[in-house]
C-alpha cells in the first residue's frame, strides 16, 4: 500500500510535469502547435464532457470494445477447448493458426471496413481478431495443463465427457482466461480505436482522427487523455470482476497467473 | 447355497473364505519397449486389505492404474467381482498420492462430486457430503477451498470424496507419503477406523513397510523394476482393531518386519544397482 508520502510524491510528479509543460508553452520554449497548452487541453476535455455528443462517441467505443471482447473471448474459448482436447486437429491446424496470428491485425482493418461498412461491426471484427488469439492460446494451454491427477480422479468418480468439460476443463481454463483478461480487454480497446481512426463516423478514435484532420493537436491530446482514463476505468471494473470470479485461488497470485 | 425354503431369493451371502474381489492374472504393463511389470498374479478377497511394497520405480502404480482402468494392460487380465476391467471403473475409489481435489470447488463440492456425477438429487448429496466431512473431522470446513486447507485436511477431503460413492474396491497410491510423520500416523489410524466400519477390499501401494504391516492383512513384495513381479506374499496376523501407534512395539510386528524386509531389502539393493 502506498503511504501518504508516496501519494504526495505522485501528486508532485503530476504538478511538475504539467506545470513544467504549461510554463514551457507560456514562455515559448515549446511550439503550441505541436504541444498545446495543458490548460487548453483541459478546456477541450471539459467542452467535450458537457456536450451530449461526446457520450455518443464514448458509448460507441465502449460497445465496440465490449462486443469485440465478448465475441473474441467466446470464439477463443470454444476453439481453444476444441483444439486443446483433440491433439490431432491441433496438429493439422497449427501452421494455419500460426500464419493467421503472424498477420499484423491492423492491415485487416481496411478489409473489414470494406466488408462490414463504416459502422461499429468493422471495429468489432478488428477487436475480435486481436482478442481471439490471446484467449485462444491461453485456453489451449489451460486445457492441456489440467492436472492429470485431478482429471483421473474426476473420471474415476464417474464424470462423463460432458461433465469433465464442465467440472474440470472449463474451470481450469477459466483461470487462464481471467489471467489474460486485462491483456485482452486492452487489445479490444486498441482494435476498436484503430478501427475508428481508420474510418468511422463515431467513437473516441474518430474524435482523435477528426482533430488531427483539422490540425487541432489540442483535440488529439484531449482524446488521448480521455482514452487513458477510459482504459483505467475498465481496469478498475476488471479488478472487481476478477476478485469476485476466482475466489478459489490463493490470495497470493500463483506464479503461472502472470 | 440357497436355502430351498427361503421365500425370497436373496443374494448369496459370502461366507468365509471371502470371495475374490479383484483378480489379476498374468498382468503385463509395458510402455513401448519398457516393460514395467510382468507376470503379476494377485487376488484380493472381499474385505481384504492388501498392501503392495516395492522399491521406487518398480511399477507399483501401474498395477493400480490397471485395476482402475486408467491404463490398459499390455497382457493378462484384471477383473473386479468377476467382471473384466474395460475402461475407467466407477466401482472403485482411488486415493491419489498427488493433490487430486478440484481447486475451484469447496470441500463440500469436492466431496459431493461423485454423487453429482451419479445424478443424486442435490439435497441428498449435500447431506451425505456434510456427513462425510464430519466423519473425517472437517465439520465447519465445508465452504473452504483446497488452498485454504492444510495438507492433512486436503487428504481427509480426498478420503471422503473417494469413499462417499461406497466403492467396492479402494485403491490407494502412497496416499500419505507427502504428509509429515505425525499427520501420517493420525491419518493412518483414521483410515483404519473408517475401513473397519465398512470393510471393503483395499489395495494400497506404499514404500513404507511399517505402514504396510500396520494397516494390511497381507503384504506383497514387488521386485525391482523393470519387469517387476511379485516375489513375496506375507500374511499379517496381527489382531484387529489395531492401534497404529502402538502396534509397532509388538514382538509379532518386529518379526514380520524382519521377514518381509529380508525379501524387500534384496529388491531395494537391486534397484539401487540398476539406477547406477
Amino acid at each position: 500500500m502506498p503511504t501518504r508520502n508516496d501519494r504526495l510524491a505522485q501528486l508532485l510528479l503530476v504538478v511538475v510535469f504539467f506545470g513544467g509543460w504549461q510554463l514551457a508553452t507560456t514562455v515559448g520554449w515549446l511550439d503550441t502547435f505541436f504541444f498545446p497548452k495543458p490548460s487548453d487541453i483541459a478546456i477541450q476535455i471539459a467542452d467535450w464532457i458537457v456536450s451530449p455528443d461526446f457520450y455518443k462517441h464514448l458509448f460507441t467505443t465502449l460497445s465496440e470494445t465490449v462486443l469485440g471482447y465478448v465475441i473474441g473471448t467466446g470464439l477463443g474459448v470454444g476453439g481453444g477447448i476444441w483444439l486443446g482436447l483433440s491433439p490431432r486437429a491441433a496438429f493439422v491446424l497449427d501452421p494455419f493458426i500460426k500464419t493467421l496470428n503472424a498477420i499484423p491485425r491492423v492491415v485487416l482493418a481496411p478489409l473489414f471496413v470494406l466488408w462490414l461498412g463504416l459502422g461499429i461491426w468493422s471495429k468489432v471484427a478488428l477487436a475480435v481478431t486481436l482478442v481471439f488469439f490471446i484467449t485462444f492460446f491461453n485456453v489451449v494451454q489451460g486445457v492441456r495443463e489440467v492436472n492429470p491427477a485431478v482429471l483421473a480422479n474426476a473420471r474415476i468418480l464417474g464424470a462423463s465427457r460432458k461433465e469433465l468439460l464442465r467440472h474440470v476443463y472449463i474451470p481450469a481454463a477459466a483461470s487462464w482466461i481471467l489471467s489474460s483478461l486485462r491483456t485482452s480487454v486492452g487489445f479490444a480497446v486498441v482494435g476498436a480505436v484503430i478501427g475508428e481512426y481508420l474510418g468511422a463516423s463515431a467513437g473516441l478514435g474518430y474524435l482523435i482522427s477528426q482533430a488531427q484532420g483539422n490540425f487541432n493537436p489540442t483535440g488529439v491530446f484531449a482524446g488521448i487523455l480521455i482514452l487513458a482514463a477510459f482504459v483505467l476505468l475498465i481496469d478498475v471494473v476488471l479488478d472487481f470482476v476478477e476478485k469476485r470470479l476466482i475466489t478459489w485461488r490463493p490470495k497470493v497470485e500463483q506464479a503461472r497467473a502472470t | 447355497m440357497l436355502n430351498p425354503r427361503s421365500r425370497v431369493e436373496l443374494e448369496p451371502v459370502p461366507v468365509a473364505p471371502p470371495q475374490t474381489k479383484v483378480a489379476i492374472e498374468g498382468l503385463k504393463m509395458a510402455f513401448g519397449d519398457y516393460v514395467a511389470v510382468r507376470d503379476v498374479n494377485l487376488r484380493v478377497g472381499d474385505g481384504e486389505f492388501l498392501a503392495i511394497v516395492g522399491p521406487t520405480g518398480c511399477g507399483k502404480s501401474t498395477i493400480l492404474n490397471a485395476i482402475a482402468g486408467l491404463l490398459e494392460p499390455s497382457g493378462g487380465s484384471v477383473s473386479i467381482g468377476g467382471d473384466p476391467v474395460a475402461g475407467v471403473q466407477r466401482r472403485i475409489g482411488y486415493l491419489f498420492q498427488q493433490e487430486a481435489l478440484m481447486p475451484w470447488k469447496t470441500a463440500l463440492e469436492n466431496v459431493e462430486i461423485g454423487l453429482t456425477f451419479r445424478k443424486v438429487p442435490v439435497d441428498d448429496r449435500r447431506a451425505q457430503a456434510r456427513a462425510w466431512l464430519a466423519k473425517v473431522g472437517l465439520r465447519g470446513m465445508e465452504g473452504r477451498y483446497p488452498h485454504e486447507l492444510s495438507g492433512g485436511q486436503r487428504k481427509r477431503v480426498q478420503m471422503a470424496q473417494a469413499l462417499i460413492t461406497r466403492p467396492e474396491v479402494i485403491l490407494m497410491d502412497e496416499p500419505f507419503s507427502a504428509l509429515d510423520i505425525h499427520t501420517r500416523h493420525l491419518m493412518q489410524s483414521e483410515l483404519l477406523a473408517l475401513w473397519q466400519e465398512d470393510r471393503r477390499a483395499v489395495v494400497m501401494i506404499t514404500h513404507d513397510l511399517e505402514e504396510a504391516i500396520s494397516l494390511a492383512d497381507r503384504v506383497c513384495v514387488l521386485s525391482a523394476g523393470p519387469e517387476s513381479s511379485v516375489v513375496g506374499d506375507f500374511k499379517v496376523t496381527l489382531d484387529r482393531p489395531r492401534d497404529v501407534a502402538e502396534i509397532k512395539l509388538e514382538p509379532e510386528f518386529t518379526e514380520l518386519y524382519r521377514d518381509i524386509w529380508s525379501t524387500l531389502k534384496r529388491e531395494v539393493e537391486k534397484s539401487h544397482a540398476y539406477a547406477k
